[in-house]
């Protein structure tokens, strides 16, 4: 809005509103950002203090060794490579395949072109269900394997919406010079429509990979086998399940010999908290820094609504 | 062309469309041992269980009441981003506005598993809050926030706000930013104040934003998701968690009724597409435009 005349039209309601608001916006901002705070200081504090619940507002006995003791839990590290992998592997899949389906649909010389399309795009509005999901991923010998993250996943309705939405407003003369050079389809879309589609592909990217870090439900369903378990399968079954945790924190502690001291020993609370901690970190660092692009790709949903 | 997108296709139709096939396990016994072809064919029976005896009527009927509940219960909410969004573009420095919406949308990235830490962590009878509450002497046993079957809705209501009003504004954020400026010149000169820029400017600009969204969440009333109330699920709040997918899961895979769970699966896809059809069809008349 224009600020021009803001002076002039100051009433007297307004101080006291704008303090009003500003407070509210200030607790409301607190109240979302304190859990994490919360989180992170309670991972780097002296654990027999976090374990008490005393650390509240900053850390105590700062220490980096919950950290480094965390990868000695089991079945830890490996959830840590299963959830980077999905979310690398799971990524480039999803972009490529976004990129390409995007494009191709937008060749009218493609055979039944629309016809194709609008089968992949009616699968947004409808789903057979958990259930038969869940037996045919049975059936195909998809449960308990690594490609049950990947699979499914690789053919997005709406990314391909964003970007055939997007190449359409591409100057169209960029693929007819390419073609008058004797370019073919495939190789118009590496050479030319690839690289000028960044800023829409890196708005599918990041929130594919935040799908991905963060999906939960696939490992509950089909997964069984500890070795395919992701890090939010993991932190679920730690916050829920006492004694799994407890036998975890002893199984850490059995793997370093020694007791070194009272705050650096494993506790429920402390194992909990790291883990958490590593599951939220990209987010946090991730987040902020690609802001515009979340904002960018919601907007661009709306459009097309 | 078409042969270098067919794999693509193979994708989809197994994926999405095979998946339809296993409608065929709610007119079998189906044991996953046997397979399809193995398992008896028993009609309609586990359309009739799903309403034969009282205790499953009852049961079936609390599990609508908490899925409607919380689909309108979020509808009744729905306003709040719209609120949100034009209270803060009143904030004139643009730091604390950029800060806000940061801070504010960073839960909408974090997974339900993650809420549930946090909510264990902040509201277990060992968590922040019942100790804060027992060193100021207000209390002297825990509170029990998260095992009790109390309020069940409304505290599944307060998280999902927590982790979606600030990413549920940004998008009325947006179309604030596209209201033309030309509105609120006139409006100023006929000596509109901000309460009245607010009520007569900018909240009807961004009621068709709004009402779009709001067909469209009504078209879901039946699709909650599971996640969010799986992860909060316990035995004592069970009977007011358990939405109509956490039912479907419950039954089908932890009660290992296949055949019952995807009976009903498919009544909510049937009816589902039925309500997406007609609101469709409504916001089409009413727009002019189809909003799917």
């Amino acid at each position: 809005m224009p600020k021009t005349s803001d002076a002039l039209k100051r009433t007297r309601g307004d101080v006291p509103f704008a303090l009003v608001n500003y407070v509210g916006f200030l607790l409301f901002a607190l109240l979302c950002a304190y859990p994490f705070y919360f989180l992170i200081i309670n991972s780097v504090s002296a654990n027999d203090v976090s374990a008490l619940g005393d650390i509240r507002l900053w850390p105590e006995g700062l220490h980096l060794s919950n950290y480094s003791q965390i990868l000695q839990l089991d079945g830890l590290s490996a959830a840590a490579v299963v959830s980077v992998a999905r979310t690398v592997i799971g990524t480039a899949c999803t972009v490529l395949a976004s990129a390409f389906l995007g494009y191709m649909f937008t060749q009218e010389r493609m055979w039944k072109r629309s016809l194709w399309y609008r089968l992949i795009i009616f699968t947004m509005y409808f789903s057979a269900g958990l259930i038969p999901l869940y037996i045919t991923m049975k059936t195909l010998g998809l449960t308990n394997s690594f490609w049950v993250y990947i699979l499914p996943a690789i053919v997005q309705p709406f990314n391909i919406i964003l970007v055939k939405t997007y190449v359409e407003s591409m100057p169209r003369s960029l693929q007819e010079a390419a073609e008058i050079d004797g370019a073919g389809t495939i190789r118009t879309f590496f050479r030319i429509i690839l690289p000028n589609m960044t800023p829409i592909l890196a708005t599918v990217a990041i929130f594919t990979a935040v799908a991905q870090w963060n999906s939960f439900q696939d490992t509950l369903l089909y997964i069984t086998d500890q070795k395919l378990y992701s890090l939010q399968y993991l932190l679920y079954t730690y916050t829920n399940q006492a004694n799994s945790l407890a036998q975890a924190a002893q199984n850490a502690q059995g793997n370093l010999g020694a007791i070194v001291s009272a705050a650096t020993t494993q506790t429920p609370t402390s194992i909990r908290m790291t883990v958490a901690v590593l599951v939220v970190l990209p987010i946090i660092f991730i987040y902020p820094l690609f802001q515009r692009y979340f904002v960018k790709g919601i907007m661009l949903g709306a459009v097309k609504g | 062309m078409f042969l270098v997108v067919l794999p693509f296709l193979v994708l989809v139709l197994v994926f999405s469309y095979l998946p339809l096939a296993g409608w065929a396990t709610a007119f079998f016994d189906y044991k996953p041992a046997l397979g399809l072809s193995g398992s008896e064919f028993v009609g309609l029976q586990w359309f009739r269980m799903l309403v034969s005896s009282p205790t499953q009527l009852q049961q079936i009927g609390q599990v609508m009441a908490n899925t409607l509940a919380m689909s309108f219960l979020g509808i009744a909410t729905s306003l709040l981003p719209v609120f949100f969004a034009m209270l803060l573009n009143e904030i004139r420095a643009p730091w604390f506005k950029n800060a806000v919406q940061t801070l504010t949308t960073l839960p909408n990235f974090i997974s339900w598993v993650l809420v549930y830490m946090i909510a264990f962590s902040m509201f277990s009878t060992s968590g922040l809050v019942n100790s804060v509450l027992n060193d100021w002497g207000l209390i002297t046993t825990p509170i029990k926030f998260l095992d009790t079957g109390e309020h069940v809705w409304l505290t599944m209501l307060l998280w999902s706000l927590w982790k979606g009003l600030g990413w549920g504004a940004i998008m009325y954020l947006a179309a604030i930013t596209s209201i033309d400026p030309a509105l609120y010149e006139s409006a100023r000169i006929d000596g509109a104040g901000r309460f009245q820029l607010m009520r007569y400017i900018t909240f009807p600009q961004l009621m068709p934003t709004y009402v779009v969204l709001l067909v469209l969440s009504i078209a879901n009333m039946l699709n909650n998701g599971m996640e969010q109330y799986y992860v909060f699920q316990n035995a004592f709040n069970k009977e007011h968690i358990q939405v109509l997918d956490l039912y479907v899961y419950n039954i089908g895979i932890t009660g290992n009724s296949l055949s019952m769970a995807t009976a009903l699966g498919m009544l909510k896809s049937v009816i589902s597409v039925l309500l997406l059809v007609t609101a469709n069809a409504i916001a089409k008349r009413a727009r002019g435009t189809s909003i799917i």
